[in-house]
């Protein structure tokens, strides 16, 4: 437990150092998902990172994909690429897009137009099916892309195709680029919009690495249904300046916020 | 009389076979596949087939998982509903990423009459030749057609292929050989050529026989590959004839037209003249439609006219 803790703390620091470096990207969304990641990548991702096509390997499917940089920082902590790559991220010929793109070690998923993720997800999992295999596919979506008319058209399919292969992941963390999710579009009754399409729902803390183990064994167990865990989290989580603050969505910290980010992190 | 043949239905029979012995042929479809012929598959290997409703978004990006385990996924639908709707989808998740969809569209162009503008597909040869990575193939007849679709379950990366709604014309002889990215002379000539494509080829022929009966002698070159297109056959042509017609069922922007255009503007500059759609068209039968909104033989006769005049006044 205590080394998943540590790894969290790794992972915040490559994502601000990142966007930092890159003076861009979206730091909000990566690192509210942090614990969500952790707990994938070092727990329970059936996966082999000197072989990144392995065909038997559990994907993870980067829906939110403005995200990037937490799944960036994942790949190189479990030895995807060498460190030195997060330096260039979003920098030409570098190897880590602005959004995921699917030529990256590891990456699953090109993504960037949200909405796109779990249809994707829904196919690797029919493959599955059809081929006997036993992986799972984890498909990461934000709480502002269920905004999208696509995420439903997919979650009625998986539904319909049985596929209890597949487990969804809500990052709620109630922001969205502009403002408040409830203020943008509003999306409650969250949990009754996926039981009425035929999933399995599990709310949790998406900052709580037990509950999250918990959470997932859970939704593995499924023999039915999909499964959708809805985390729910805090948007910057771990600086005290981007927590619950719309302005950090997409926007990178300065050389001086990084200081103060990096060293809140240190002594957390 | 000129043997008519369906081109969905001889496809959609040509996907159940290749059922068979393509064991990662996986067909989705979008609650059309009567009209598609893809429930001839769906018969013959439920497993692998896949309906998701008129979801058209969904279904691309479906196809894009599916081809990301090594399946071949056909995504079999209406043209309209399989390009348009779908195009974002069509351009991160599978053109970005040159993941291995084939795109088998049905009901493309006015051919499909009745039902309307809505449902008539007068831009998709020019949106989906803008996606990089994507072979974009307008099969002239039924022979093209099976072959085209071969070559796209055989190779790896994107494809579109489009096809028409009523049966139409053979044109090719049994031992013809479709190439990829390669035009086809279907007549010799030094006057002038017409480049056309699909639906369109039988009525350049028909033209350029006109055309014969007044001392024009025309080349006549299927374009059924229209991205990548065939650079070395249009310029080779026009140093042989110095005017160009192109002829397509579909908007006379992004298509044929625009397409021969680039090649010839920055290699060879030659006088165009284009018949191709100028506005939408309406409901309709077909051959009503092909005459209100200009494609015909006629048309072609007289834009060979033309563009001979002008190569004249050079």
């Amino acid at each position: 437990m205590e080394e998943l803790i540590k790894k969290t703390r790794e992972i915040r620091r490559h994502i601000l150092n990142m966007t930092a470096e890159a003076n861009s990207g979206h730091p909000g969304g990566s690192l509210s998902s942090v614990e969500i990641l952790t707990v994938l990548y070092f727990r329970l991702l059936n996966i082999k990172p000197d072989d990144p096509q392995w065909a038997d390997r559990d994907r993870f499917i980067l829906s939110k994909s403005h995200a990037c940089p937490v799944l960036y920082a994942a790949l190189c902590e479990a030895g995807f690429f060498h460190k030195n790559e997060l330096k260039s991220f979003r920098s030409i010929n570098g190897i880590l897009q602005g959004h995921a793109h699917i030529k990256t070690p590891g990456v699953d998923m090109s993504g960037g137009s949200l909405g796109q993720g779990l249809s994707f997800g829904v196919g690797v999992a029919l493959s599955a099916k059809l081929d006997n295999k036993k992986y799972y596919t984890y498909v990461l979506l934000g709480d502002g892309e269920c905004d999208e008319g696509q995420i439903w058209e997919a979650a009625m399919s998986a539904s319909h195709y049985n596929l209890n292969n597949l487990i969804a992941i809500v990052d709620r963390n109630r922001i969205q680029n502009d403002r408040w999710t409830h203020q943008v579009m509003d999306i409650e009754p969250f949990k009754d919009k996926w039981l009425s399409f035929g999933w399995d729902v599990i709310e949790l803390d998406g900052h709580n690495i037990t509950e999250l183990i918990n959470g997932f064994n859970k939704a593995l167990d499924s023999t039915e249904k999909p499964t959708v865990v809805i985390a729910n989290t805090i948007k910057g989580k771990g600086v005290s300046f981007m927590e619950n603050n719309p302005d950090f969505h997409g926007k990178a910290p300065n050389q001086e916020q990084l200081i103060n980010a990096l060293s809140e992190i240190d002594n957390s | 009389m000129v043997e008519k043949i369906s081109t969905r239905e001889s496809v959609g029979q040509f996907l159940a076979d290749a059922g068979e012995e393509f064991s990662n042929l996986v067909i989705l479809g979008g609650d059309l596949n009567k009209s598609t012929f893809s429930n001839i598959f769906g018969s013959k290997f439920p497993d692998r087939f896949f309906d998701f409703g008129p979801a058209e978004q969904n279904i691309v990006s479906v196809a894009a998982g599916m081809a990301s385990t090594g399946k071949i996924p056909v995504v079999s639908t209406f043209a309209v509903f399989a390009t348009s709707r779908p195009y974002d989808q069509l351009r991160v998740g599978v053109s970005q990423s040159n993941l291995n969809v084939k795109i088998i569209a049905t009901h493309a162009g006015i051919l499909t009459g009745e039902d309307g503008v809505s449902a008539q597909s007068i831009e998709d040869i020019a949106i989906m030749s803008a996606l990089h990575n994507f072979k974009v193939i307008v099969p002239c007849d039924v022979i093209e057609a099976l072959q085209a679709t071969r070559i796209a379950i055989e190779s790896d990366g994107p494809f579109y292929i489009r096809l028409s709604r009523p049966a139409t014309p053979v044109i090719n002889k049994k031992d013809y050989k479709f190439v990829l990215g390669k035009g086809s002379q279907l007549k010799d000539g030094n006057d002038a050529t017409i480049i056309a494509c699909g639906i369109m080829v039988s009525y350049a022929l028909d033209a350029a026989k006109s055309l014969q009966d007044v001392g024009i002698n025309c080349s006549v070159i299927n374009m059924s590959t229209l991205s990548p297109i065939d650079m070395d056959i249009i310029i080779n042509s026009a140093k042989d004839t110095g005017a160009i017609v192109t002829a397509e069922e579909h908007y006379i922007s992004g298509g044929l037209s625009s397409l021969v255009s680039q090649v010839l503007s920055t290699n060879i500059p030659t006088p165009l003249e284009s018949v191709a759609l100028t506005s939408y068209a309406e409901s309709g039968k077909p051959e009503d439609l092909f005459q209100k909104y200009g494609l015909t033989s006629e048309k072609i006769f007289h834009a060979v006219k033309k563009v001979i005049d002008r190569k004249k006044s050079l």
